[in-house]
């Protein structure tokens, strides 16, 4: 057992953490205050190989590794939340499904302009009526002639209006099982922005991650080619499963970087801060709450890096599973960033209260990470439910 | 078209400087960073390749642990890299770095070769000039813009007031300024390259074209008499005085310190 | 080489457009000083093209000798001809000292001369003193007397090491603009005027000059200002940032601020020192007007000197200020920026 990095994962890192503080730190403020998606930084990113790390360099990707990537969105999100979802749910939730069940072609069309950062992507699951129980969803295909047609709307979508490619699951089959009972059967699809029938809806308002632009995303008679269904019909449901199981390290990375971020920025401040003529660094209290939440997340950490290297073996073997260490690691790293950054900002007093300082933002954003791609009691129930069995 | 670009490894003194309780640097916690002229360098010869296709070796002397320097060059898009490591060519000034670094770079095929103006743990500016000196090359200190023609290179020469558009014949050497260029990233797939390949490494016995009175400390001119930590300032002083004193007071303070 | 046959202080007089720089005479009046250490006079070196009339300047300003080489190839500066003459008269007249500007002319010249003569050169100066190496006598080694002791900072200004060139000649060092005292001006005072004429020998250094462009005064970046004068909230309207741009102009600095000032609208973002803004490191950083928040003095206080002028005696940034004014900067500022005028046109 080997806790240290080697050399080329700490140079990434050094990377990560140098573009995160010169070119994402400075907009942070800006762009929560506005909701502007950082576009400039996200071209950036796609230029120096960001959005493709963890994928092969035959398509177009880096040829890093899951922990290479996890690295990344942690360092973005210890200054700019938002900014890490940005990357995480381009790798994990679009680039990463198509390589895994991608034919070829697919990988040829979508998956190389993605990874090498000519195109961005996105990932639709969630519907008005469907967030956990996937069987209330209502957007359908249906096939016809040499097309899929696609009716109905996806909400809460990541990058929704930004991005070029989109996963989308829907409806494309109702079996009926010895007892009657029905139950939906899912596709997942490949669909390019532009496309007549897929429109935008309204944009969501959020508490944190303000500028990652979350978008409903609407399907009217939207006709898309044959061949653009992403594995095998009517497997949509076990696809969309296990790309969250990628997705959850990437959020738990998220939460890690968020969490760390805010120690980070306490650290200055109660080095600087001073009360009854001392920095409020002196006083115990503030020693002991900074203690306690660097251990917290420094546990968060190996659990997501437990995570990102188990997924590393099955990205080799194709076989060992790892949806059981990314459940822990995203329900771990979630609710430690979220009571960090809770103690980051009672460390900073009232100045934590404003805008004026990251921590106020970065207890917002940490929320989410409680919430999207599984729940904490989501996280829960796939974690006891592997015990229990 | 071949580019040799000497770089150095520094200790972060921007932003980056850490002071012991008794005032002294701390210099353990410092980063070891790409001196950022060099590194303005380094991008300036990229760029020519972007352009030209030329080849890119990036070229220092300094301890063994400069490796990481070089892999970041290397994963920024230097296509070589050679550490030239040797007790025996520590303790080095001016003169002796540069009379060293001309016997590496002699062992290199060259067109042009690329300094930093200047590194910030030394300030001197002193290392380029007589690279070229030692290699009896043209020089063009202080470049804020370098142009590649046919043959010769187009530079722009900054001075106080002015710059010179200048144009020289290659092979010669530029010194860059970091107002150059902003240098760019490395690339993570970049880093995962530069950690395959291999650094070429020379000791003083690989340089046979360089006399043992010409290195390391024994071959420095200059010697250092006495060197000392500037101790950080404590608490200041402050007068409440009526307007026309105050400005005399400032101004005197101005005058002792030489600001005016 | 015989370290004897070294005589004399000599100074590298710097001109452009056949104008002196003032460095020149700032280099004469640290020379005096050596000189008369160790016995010995004072050599003004002249590099250009119908430069006679330089001499007399330079005379007056303390130089004893003054050396005019002019050619045609020197007119402007280029390295390898202006090389080529420095070292021909360090070959020639054989100076123990030789110093020069460390301005953007001086800090190319001086590394290519001091290799081309094998002698160390020592850069950036701030202190130059007359003294034995090694300081302190040491058993097993020659004490040497009478030697150039070169104070320089380094560490960007963290560090200060004091440097010998004791074997070699001549002692070269190139001195920071602005550090040494000129003489006062000596009104008919001459200088034995020689003029040399090596040859210069065109070779494939020399390079081509296309085209010579001068600044019209360009924005500065706040963070490479030598002298910033900041405003705060107290300065109290953008039309009064017009007494600090005023003080910024005399000194040659330039105008930054506090964030109230840049969320009153009355500056620029750019401008913006401190935690949301940027971190400076002046030489010489006058806060005016400005409280002193954490927010702000975390982006100020490695500055060299800081002024601070505020009315409000308990205002924190008292306690990183080097000197602190408590007073009305509105009668403040206007009238030190005329004391400043008044005292830099007596120094001219």
């Amino acid at each position: 057992m080997d806790f240290t990095l080697d050399k080329k994962h700490e140079m990434a890192r050094q990377l990560f953490r140098e573009f995160a503080l010169n070119e994402v730190k400075p907009m942070a403020q800006e762009i929560d205050e506005t909701e502007q998606f950082p576009r400039e930084n996200v071209e950036k990113m796609m230029k120096y190989g960001f959005m493709g790390i963890p994928i092969p360099k035959e398509y177009g990707g880096q040829g890093c590794d899951v922990l290479t990537y996890i690295m990344c969105v942690e360092e973005l999100s210890k200054v700019c939340g938002t900014t890490g979802v940005i990357v995480s749910a381009h790798t994990s939730l679009c680039c990463d499904p198509i390589l895994t069940y991608g034919t070829e072609e697919q990988k040829q069309k979508f998956l190389v302009p993605l990874a090498s950062g000519k195109k961005l992507g996105a990932f639709a699951l969630t519907e008005p009526g469907a967030g956990t129980d996937a069987q209330g969803a209502q957007c359908r295909a249906e096939e016809d002639g040499d097309s899929w047609v696609l009716n109905g709307s996806k909400c809460f979508i990541t990058n929704g209006k930004e991005a070029d490619i989109y996963i989308i699951f829907a409806v494309t089959d109702i079996v009926e099982d010895a007892k009657g009972r029905k139950s939906k059967k899912f596709s997942a699809f490949i669909v390019e922005k532009g496309t007549p029938g897929f429109t935008f809806g309204t944009k969501e308002k959020k508490m944190g991650i303000r500028a990652s632009s979350t978008y409903e995303l609407i399907f009217q008679d939207c006709r898309i080619p044959k061949e653009n269904i992403l594995g095998p019909r009517g497997k949509g449901f076990g696809i969309a499963m296990h790309t969250l199981d990628g997705g959850r390290i990437g959020i738990a990375a998220q939460a890690l970087g968020i969490g760390e971020g805010s120690i980070d920025a306490t650290i200055d401040f109660v080095k600087e801060r001073k009360q009854f003529g001392r920095p409020i660094a002196a006083f115990q209290n503030t020693a002991f709450q900074l203690a306690d939440m660097k251990a917290r997340m420094d546990a968060a950490k190996y659990l997501v890096y437990k995570a990102a290297c188990t997924k590393d073996q099955y990205m080799e073997d194709h076989k060992t599973s790892y949806s059981i260490e990314a459940a822990e690691a995203k329900l771990f790293a979630a609710e430690a960033a979220m009571a960090v950054t809770t103690k980051a900002v009672q460390l900073h007093g009232g100045y934590g209260y404003t805008r004026e300082y990251d921590v106020e933002r970065m207890m917002r954003d940490a929320k989410i990470t409680e919430i999207y791609e599984g729940t904490s009691e989501v996280q829960r129930l796939v974690i006891s439910g592997a015990m229990l069995k | 078209m071949n580019i040799v670009v000497c770089i150095k490894q520094v200790p972060d003194t921007k932003g980056g400087v850490k002071f012991n309780p008794d005032g002294t640097l701390d210099r353990a916690s410092m980063l070891a960073i790409m001196n950022p002229d060099d590194k303005a360098g380094l991008e300036a010869a990229l760029r020519i390749k972007d352009e030209t296709g030329a080849k890119v070796t990036v070229l220092t002397m300094g301890l063994p642990k400069a490796d990481d320097m070089l892999r970041e060059a290397l994963a920024m898009g230097a296509d070589e890299a050679v550490l030239v490591t040797d007790r025996r060519l520590g303790g080095a000034d001016t003169w002796a770095t540069s009379s060293t670094v001309a016997a590496a770079v002699k062992k290199l095929d060259y067109d042009l070769i690329i300094t930093g103006r200047q590194a910030i743990d030394g300030d001197t500016a002193q290392v380029g000039p007589q690279i070229a000196e030692h290699l009896a090359l043209p020089v063009i200190s202080y470049a804020e813009d370098i142009k590649v023609e046919g043959n010769s290179v187009i530079v722009k020469r900054q001075y106080e007031d002015r710059y010179h558009e200048v144009k020289a014949q290659m092979p010669c050497l530029i010194t860059a300024l970091s107002e150059l260029n902003e240098p760019r990233y490395m690339t993570p797939g970049g880093i995962f390259d530069a950690y395959d390949k291999e650094v070429t490494v020379w000791g003083r016995d690989d340089l046979t074209d360089l006399d043992d009175a010409n290195i390391g400390l024994a071959g420095s001119p200059t010697k250092i008499a006495k060197a000392s930590d500037k101790v950080r300032k404590g608490a200041g002083e402050k007068v409440a005085l009526d307007p026309k004193e105050s400005v005399e007071y400032i101004v005197g303070k101005l005058k002792e310190k030489h600001v005016i | 080489m015989s370290l004897e046959e070294y005589k004399g202080v000599a100074i590298f007089a710097q001109q452009v457009d056949n104008k002196l720089s003032s460095i020149a005479f700032e280099l004469i009046g640290k020379a005096h000083e050596l000189a008369a250490d160790l016995g010995t006079d004072v050599t003004a070196v002249v590099l250009g093209h119908n430069i006679a009339d330089l001499a007399d300047k330079l005379g007056e300003y303390g130089a004893d000798k003054v050396v005019l080489i002019d050619n045609e190839e020197l007119e402007t500066y280029r390295t390898e001809p202006y090389a080529q003459a420095l070292t021909a008269y360090i070959n020639e007249y054989k100076p123990e000292i030789m110093l020069v500007g460390a301005t953007a002319i001086g800090r190319d010249l001086g590394p290519t001369v001091s290799a081309r003569v094998k002698t160390g050169l020592t850069a950036d100066c701030t202190s130059l003193e007359i003294g034995d190496f090694p300081l302190v006598a040491k058993e097993g080694q020659e004490q040497k007397h009478n030697q150039l002791l070169m104070t320089r900072p380094a560490f960007g200004g963290n560090t200060i090491a004091t440097i010998a060139c004791p074997d070699n000649r001549p002692q070269m060092a190139t001195v920071r603009p602005g550090v040494m005292q000129k003489l006062e001006k000596q009104p008919g005072r001459k200088a034995e005027v020689i003029d040399f004429k090596p040859e210069l020998t065109k070779n494939n250094r020399f390079v081509e000059i296309l085209n010579i462009v001068k600044n019209a005064t360009s924005t500065v970046d706040i963070m490479d200002a030598k002298i910033l004068v900041s405003g705060g909230r107290g300065v109290g309207s953008a039309e009064n940032f017009k007494m600090l741009e005023d003080l910024a102009e005399v000194l040659g600095g330039t105008v930054s601020c506090s964030r109230a000032v840049v969320d009153s609208g009355w500056k620029p973002k750019d401008l913006q020192v401190g935690q949301t803004g940027k971190t400076v490191r002046p030489n010489v950083y006058f806060a005016i007007g400005i409280s002193g928040a954490i927010q702000h003095t975390a982006g100020m206080e490695e500055s060299d000197i800081i002024i601070a002028i505020n009315k409000d005696e308990t205002a924190p940034i008292f306690d990183v200020a080097d000197y602190g004014i408590v007073g009305d900067l509105n009668k403040i500022v206007p009238a030190l920026t005329e004391a400043i005028k008044a005292e830099l046109a007596a120094q001219n």
